[in-house]
């Protein structure tokens, strides 16, 4: 699973975070998402796939 | 490509609850749902814009960038007259709606909310240790469910504790029901005045709050001071009757169904009471007037084109009621994963505050039937009177006792 992020389309909902935090978090000044992990293993794959899934911007992108 | 013909003309939005049915959409809207993806309504001005009617759709929709919330564009589906008035970000697109909005996003992040739990606990607890001390019955929503978002919204903003009163008594004054347009608009009047002033403090004297925060953009010439102020009063309206509404709601459902509330009750698993969360917030929709847009291009879409200028109507209540998305979409169970329900919307306008506003329902459903074992409504359903009229639905008063 490979994953990438777009920061201009974020709108800091931060539900990729409450979804995977081993994977998602957000700047302090604004809550853009950074990524901390952009190749996480198979345990965190379902985690993933909900946090792209609620992101209401459309940001992450998983490449299965 | 074929027009789409409506069951028996064109319905009237929006539409009226079932009796003795208060947590169900209107049953005309939910077998709009049933004819398909998308259907014409008639609007209050006998414009007749598109009702998207499924789960699917309305998040395709909302997601679209060609898809605007700008309430100025013809065609858009207001819910009354366009006064002309200032507009809030709610009501613009980007890039201008992403600049105003992510000067406010920073108070927001899950981090920030997550420090904020302890200070909304003591909120709680310190509520329900007063209407155990008082007397019974009691009206939870001024007693409890109103305070709770009042208080976290003073804390948020930075609102000293010396003028939590006259912040909570004119906020309760811009929802009250028997309150005149003139007392509403005076209310909301004191607050803005309230607010501009407060910035002024935190100019001087910046604290670790949200105004503090807005103070140094008015500092650094980002926005003015009114700017900041209308912020303010923006997500004062913004996070109060909202959320006030689903404590209300949400236990009114929840002692409607003792299975669900005495699982809720007995359980100290942060996860299920997060899914309890989600689940309240899918079944409810306190926002039932339906998320408004226009179209800004030819956007086809489940084999229809919806027309540049073409208005667009997606209330979430039926998008979370869609059996399509959710399986047996009209049972309330708590143990169920809803967490892709639209009740704060989708797109770039999806509510800012959702993650403050989780993180205070999580705290008020893990705390009060725990710590009110015994809680029960004072009065028979059909004496309830619910806010079919309200910007936000909920009940305008909730008898308990126990």
């Amino acid at each position: 699973m490979k994953i990438t992020i777009d920061q201009d389309k974020c709108v800091s909902s931060g539900q990729c975070v409450t979804a995977a935090m081993d994977v998602f978090d957000q700047r302090d000044e604004d809550g853009i998402v950074l990524l901390l992990n952009p190749a996480p293993p198979a345990e965190l794959a379902d985690d993933v796939r909900q946090a792209a899934a609620v992101c209401p911007a459309l940001a992450i992108h998983v490449t299965e | 490509m074929t027009e789409t013909l409506n069951p028996a003309g064109i319905p009237a939005f929006p539409g009226t609850r079932a009796a003795g049915c208060p947590f169900d959409p209107p049953p005309a809207l939910q077998g709009l749902q049933e004819h398909g993806p998308l259907v014409k309504v008639k609007l209050w001005d006998d414009s007749t814009p598109w009702l998207v009617t499924r789960y699917a759709e309305q998040r395709t929709l909302l997601a679209d960038p060609r898809v605007s919330a700008d309430i100025t564009r013809p065609g858009y589906p207001s819910q009354a007259p366009y006064n002309g008035g200032s507009l809030s970000f709610i009501l613009m697109d980007d890039p201008e709606h992403a600049r105003l909005r992510r000067m406010v996003t920073a108070p927001f992040t899950i981090k920030r909310v997550e420090a904020m739990r302890p200070v909304v606990q003591k909120i709680v607890d310190d509520l329900i240790d007063d209407l155990l001390a008082g007397p019974k019955p009691v009206d939870l929503v001024e007693a409890f469910a109103l305070p709770v978002p009042s208080l976290v919204i003073c804390e948020l903003l930075g609102v000293p504790y010396t003028d939590h009163d006259f912040f909570q008594d004119n906020s309760k004054t811009i929802i009250k029901r028997s309150a005149t347009p003139e007392q509403r608009a005076a209310a909301g009047g004191r607050l803005a005045a309230y607010l501009d002033e407060l910035v002024g403090r935190k100019l001087d004297d910046p604290q670790d709050d949200l105004l503090s925060q807005l103070a140094v953009r008015v500092k650094a010439g980002e926005m003015s001071r009114q700017e900041a102020a209308q912020m303010g009063v923006l997500l004062l309206i913004a996070g109060h009757e909202t959320t006030a509404n689903m404590i209300a709601l949400g236990t009114l459902a929840l002692l409607r169904h003792p299975g669900q509330l005495a699982l809720l009750r007995e359980s100290d698993d942060p996860k299920l009471v997060a899914g309890a969360v989600e689940e309240l917030l899918r079944y409810l929709n306190i926002t039932h007037s339906g998320r408004r847009r226009v179209a800004l291009a030819d956007i086809e879409i489940a084999g229809q084109v919806i027309r540049a200028g073409d208005g667009l109507i997606m209330p979430n209540d039926i998008a979370n009621r869609d059996a399509t998305a959710f399986a047996d979409p009209d049972e309330l169970n708590i143990r169920r994963d809803a967490r892709r329900h639209v009740a704060f919307g989708f797109g770039v306008h999806q509510c800012l505050g959702q993650p403050l506003a989780r993180m205070e329902l999580q705290v008020v459903y893990s705390t009060l039937y725990r710590r009110i074992p015994t809680l029960r409504l004072a009065t028979d359903l059909d004496q309830i009177s619910f806010k079919h009229d309200g910007q936000v639905y909920g009940v305008y008063e909730l008898p308990l006792t126990w």
